[in-house]
Parts: C-alpha cells; sequence; structure tokens
C-alpha cells in the first residue's frame, strides 16, 4: 500500500537524518542524475528493468531512464573519482512501475550507504549490517539473510563440464530454470538430453530453408556440438544433486547453518573457502555486537530479488506482513562493480532503506 | 442512462461481432452510409452502440467510458496492466481466434524449444555483445512470459508491422506476434516454437469495472445477461 498518510516532507525529513547519520558514520555524501542513459543500465539488468523503470526517448541522447536505483550512478561515479577504499551515503527518489503490486507506490524515496573496500570483505559486510541493524533496531523487525556466494561456489565445484556449471551460473537468480537444468544434468535427464540431440539431427536431416538473421551457420553447429556433447556427457553424479539441494534447502540461524555447511564441505571441498568467508562474516558480525546466535540465515534467500548479489545478501522486513516490501535490502555486488569496470576489480558491499517504511513502522500506521 | 457497447468499428471483427449478437435475439446496426462510425440496437431497450477500433476498446473499457466492449483477449491482457481488476470477462464469443507465438528462423535447427531459445540467447549475446532481439509489438504479455520461464540475455525490440520481415532485415534475430493460419510465418522461413502459446487469443465480450453502474443500467445488464445466457 502506499504510505499515503504520512507527508513527503516528513519522509524526506526522516531521510535526511538517516543520511546525516550515515555521514556521521564516516561515509561522504553524494548525489547522482535523476535521468539517466538506459543503455547501461538494460545491457546490465534486461528485460526486467525496461519493464520497470520509466523509459523515455530524447532525440540527441537516445534513450533515457528515470533512475530505477543509486546502485549503478553510485559505481560509475566512484569509478571516476578513484578513490580507494571508500563510503558513500545518499537520498533521493527512485521510480519504478509497480506493475504486480498496484498498490506500491512507483516513486519513493531511498536512503542507501555503500562501501567500496576490499581490504577485508567480511568486515565491510559486517560494518554494512551492522549499521543498519543499530539504525533499525527499535523497530522490531526481522532480519533475514542469505549467501548467494555458497551456492555458486558448489556450481563451481560441480565434477561435470564447464558448459553445464556455466548454465548453472547463469540461472543462479531464476530457481525454476536452475531446478530444471539441475534434472536435466542429472541421470533423470539423461533420457531428455539424447531426446534433444536426436530432435536437433531429425532437424538438420529435414532442413532446408535459407539461412536468414544475424545468427550465423557457424553459431547454429556450435549449440548442435554442445548437445551433442551433453547427450553423451555422464550426468551430474546424485551424491553431487543432493549436497546441492541440501544447500538450497538450508534455513536456519547462523550457527546452525554453519555447521551444516562444514559437514557439507566435507563432501563438497569447493565450498571451502565459501564456508570461510561466511565464517569470517559471522565473526565480524559479531565483534560489531549483532545477535549471531539468534540471525536467520536462507541459502536461497535474495534469489529471486536481488538480481546483481552475489554474495552476502540481507534485508528487514516488518514482521507478519509479507505484503509490504522490505523497510531495507542490501548484498554484496562484486560481479556488477567488475562489469561496470571493464574488469577492474572493486569489490562493494551496501544497502538501501526506505524512510516512508521506517515511519509507517514506528506509528504503526500500516 | 443507457449502456454502451463498444464493438469494433470494421472488418470480419465487426461482422462476426454483429452475427454473434443477432444470434442471440440483439440486432446490431450500423446507421448511416457504410464506412460511417454510428449504430443501434435492436431488440433490446437501453444499450447504445459504440463503433471503436478494436485496439481503442480496452483502454475506453478500463477508463470506464464504455459499460461492455467486445475485443481480442490479447489485446486487453497487454495493454491493461491489472486488467483484471478494471474488467471482467463476460463472454468468449468463439472467433478471432489467434496464437501470440514466438518464432525463429527455420535454419535455427537447434531451436524447437524455449530451453532451447534461452540457451542460444546466452550464446549470441556472449559472441555479438548485445542481448537477443525478438520484434514484437505486445511488450507486456511477452516479457511475463520470458519471465515466467527463466528465458535471459534477450530484449525486445518494438515492431508495429510486417514482423515476420525483421529477422531479415536484421533488425531482431526472432519475433512474437499473433498468428492464425502460420502462413506468413511459413513464407518469412520462421518456425513457431513448440509448446503452449504465450498466449490464446479470441474475441471476447468484457465489462467495465470502472465505468457508473446506475440501477437502471444494472437492470438493463440482467436483462441482456438473460438474452446472452450468461451466467452471474
Amino acid at each position: 500500500m502506499p504510505v499515503t498518510s504520512i507527508s513527503k516532507s516528513r519522509v524526506q525529513a526522516e531521510a535526511a537524518r538517516l543520511k546525516a547519520y550515515f555521514e556521521s558514520q564516516g561515509a561522504l555524501g553524494v548525489e547522482t542524475d535523476i535521468l539517466l542513459p538506459a543503455e547501461v543500465l538494460l545491457d546490465l539488468y534486461g528485460e526486467d528493468i525496461r519493464h520497470r523503470a520509466y523509459v523515455t526517448s530524447d532525440p540527441a541522447r537516445g534513450e533515457m531512464m528515470l533512475r530505477p536505483d543509486f546502485t549503478v550512478p553510485v559505481v560509475q561515479m566512484h569509478m571516476d573519482s578513484g578513490a580507494d577504499p571508500a563510503r558513500y551515503t545518499y537520498a533521493g527518489e527512485v521510480f519504478r512501475k509497480q506493475d504486480d503490486m498496484l498498490d506500491r507506490d512507483p516513486e519513493y524515496i531511498q536512503v542507501g550507504y555503500e562501501v567500496f573496500d576490499g581490504n577485508n570483505p567480511a568486515a565491510a559486510d559486517a560494518e554494512v549490517f551492522a549499521l543498519f541493524s543499530n539504525v533499525l533496531a527499535p523497530l522490531g523487525l526481522r532480519a533475514a539473510t542469505g549467501d548467494i556466494g555458497i551456492l555458486m561456489a558448489a556450481v563451481r565445484g560441480l565434477n561435470t563440464t564447464q558448459a553445464r556449471r556455466n548454465a548453472l551460473l547463469r540461472h543462479i537468480w531464476r530457481p525454476r530454470r536452475f531446478r530444471s537444468l539441475m534434472n536435466r544434468f542429472s541421470d533423470k535427464g539423461t533420457e531428455i538430453r539424447e531426446e534433444n540431440f536426436a530432435r536437433v539431427r531429425a532437424n538438420m536431416a529435414a532442413q532446408n530453408a535459407p539461412a536468414i538473421g544475424l545468427r550465423t551457420e557457424t553459431e547454429i553447429l556450435d549449440r548442435v556440438m554442445a548437445l551433442s556433447t551433453d547427450a553423451s556427457e555422464k550426468p551430474i553424479s546424485s551424491g553431487e544433486i543432493e549436497l546441492l539441494n541440501d544447500i538450497l534447502s538450508l534455513k536456519e540461524t547462523l550457527p546452525n547453518v554453519l555447521s551444516a555447511l562444514r559437514d557439507i564441505a566435507v563432501d563438497m571441498e569447493a565450498i571451502l573457502p565459501a564456508v570461510n568467508q561466511l565464517r569470517a562474516r559471522v565473526d565480524a558480525l559479531d565483534a560489531r555486537g549483532v545477535d549471531v546466535e539468534n540471525l536467520e540465515f536462507e541459502t536461497s534467500y535474495g534469489r529471486t530479488s536481488m538480481e546483481y548479489y552475489d554474495g552476502f545478501v540481507f534485508g528487514f522486513y516488518a514482521e507478519g506482513r509479507a505484503d509490504l516490501p522490505p523497510v531495507a535490502t542490501g548484498g554484496r555486488y562484486d560481479a556488477l562493480c567488475s562489469v561496470l569496470g571493464q574488469g577492474r576489480s572493486i569489490p562493494a558491499v551496501g544497502g538501501v532503506m526506505r524512510p516512508a517504511m521506517i515511519l509507517a513502522v514506528q506509528e504503526d500506521v500500516l | 442512462m443507457t449502456i454502451k457497447l463498444g464493438i469494433p468499428s470494421k472488418g470480419r471483427l465487426m461482422d462476426k461481432t454483429f452475427d454473434w449478437f443477432a444470434a442471440r435475439g440483439i440486432t446490431l446496426k450500423q446507421t448511416g452510409a457504410e464506412r460511417e462510425y454510428s449504430g443501434v440496437v435492436e431488440g433490446m431497450e437501453g444499450i447504445e452502440l459504440v463503433l471503436l477500433s478494436a485496439s481503442e476498446i480496452p483502454r475506453e473499457l478500463a477508463a470506464g467510458r464504455i459499460h461492455l466492449g467486445v475485443t481480442g483477449s490479447d489485446l486487453v491482457r497487454d495493454k491493461l496492466v491489472g486488467w483484471d481488476r478494471k474488467l471482467g470477462e463476460l463472454a468468449p464469443m468463439g472467433f478471432g481466434h489467434a496464437d501470440l507465438i514466438i518464432a525463429v528462423p527455420k535454419a535455427w535447427v537447434d531451436v524447437d524449444t524455449l530451453d532451447d531459445l534461452d540457451a542460444a540467447a546466452a550464446a549470441f549475446r556472449a559472441r555479438h555483445g548485445f542481448r537477443m532481439r525478438i520484434a514484437t509489438k505486445y511488450h507486456h504479455l511477452v516479457h511475463e512470459f520470458l519471465k515466467a520461464h527463466g528465458v535471459a540475455d534477450y530484449q525486445l525490440v518494438d515492431s508495429q508491422g510486417a514482423t515476420e520481415g525483421t529477422v531479415k532485415n536484421l533488425t531482431a534475430e526472432a519475433v512474437a506476434d499473433i498468428t492464425s493460419t502460420g502462413d506468413t510465418l511459413r513464407a518469412n522461413h520462421l518456425k513457431v516454437l513448440s509448446g503452449e502459446p504465450v498466449h490464446k487469443s479470441q474475441a471476447t465480450l468484457f465489462k467495465s469495472r470502472t465505468a457508473p453502474w446506475l440501477d437502471e443500467d444494472r437492470l438493463v445488464m440482467s436483462e441482456l445477461k438473460n438474452k446472452l445466457e450468461l451466467g452471474d
């Protein structure tokens, strides 16, 4: 629901207060444009962002977009500045069409805090979470955490072809397709893979259509070869599939998850570095006074809603109100930075909060 | 007050709509010259006929400027976000059948399914440096469909006509369009992906939930429902 009972000027005052808090913690306050060139965002996020962002066209500049989030412009600004390490905070409007949830506001104010610091990722993760946790503590919210990096490490360590690992990695953020790929590459999927290749061979025998379009014959043949290889390649072992399922279904308090993951790592060594990273984060959170004993962790958390996060992820929610947007979300997005930096690696973690939601929870007007 | 009924203003869709109502004892008639966009309803009091372009009927229904309207179910779903909050579906009318489908070059021997399309799109993007282009005018429906099926690395490019020609003209790699017979697709060396279409469309009688429904309008509506043998 639009938090209509709270005036925009009050939301702005709350945003200013939060931004001032982050500045007092050492962040540099920054501003970004509201009207952004669409191309970079479209290439990064694809059709989902075109569908949710307000896109307009400028005869001289091409397609432009009303700022759908701050991440990309802030990363770009950071790269131009060259400062390292750096901490930023910002506050301002973002614009997103709410096709699926018409009662949510298409324009709302976000306040964010971003850390570009590669020296100690676990400490940087903990720093962001702890600051958010401190700010939000009076509201009694439910905190959720996860780590996309664990699942990615498990996939990278699978004893199978690079093509299969890549296909699974590409669909980490689309659980349904990820699941169907897991099936296809497993013992159960052998028949499907053989049938796929047989179908394509039959197509080839019958093929008499002219080649049209940009996709070349070489590209088509490459894929035929890939299907052929995949059909004869041995399936991912049932043991590994079982371990993947165990990882996917983990939902526990942090200490329990850590011990479960250590057990899984006995059979799946590839996840050890990611598990050690998680342990280092737990220690860093603990050192900052976060109650890690009771903090929820879910391996699959953030897979559907946080497309560019590839490590630690977190969110804060009004208890018992799954219909409302989260009060705050955040996470680590190293890969996005490396795409925007054209290979230059800039480890980054950050988060955003919605001051209107904070006021609404405070005043219990939801 | 009267109930306003919007129907397509020309072509087969208009003729078939006239036939459909006539078979149920309601005569719709164009008045004046053949190309004049005005009409009357005979056999029932309290209904005013409004002739409109089929593509404008969803918008008019959503805005509540007409109470009832006949148009393709594809247009309603594509043009109106959250369509079922604003419109109610009264009766599928059994004509104007057309499927919204996704088609790729027939020469793509490796692509028959959405799985194939997704894999081909990944390789295409890696090779060409941009997302595979799908030409369509049904942006909303196609995006929702591809999202639900977890297809990635594509982009939709707008095509308001001659969509089947975009592949040959190198402005798209695949198309998403309405087809009833598939002749145009075949003539342009394209094939339809297997599996369920994006949407199976047909002419449908819709009711506006946003139009002003006065008591006397509701009386007319219930009489109309009886004649049309529609349940509640």
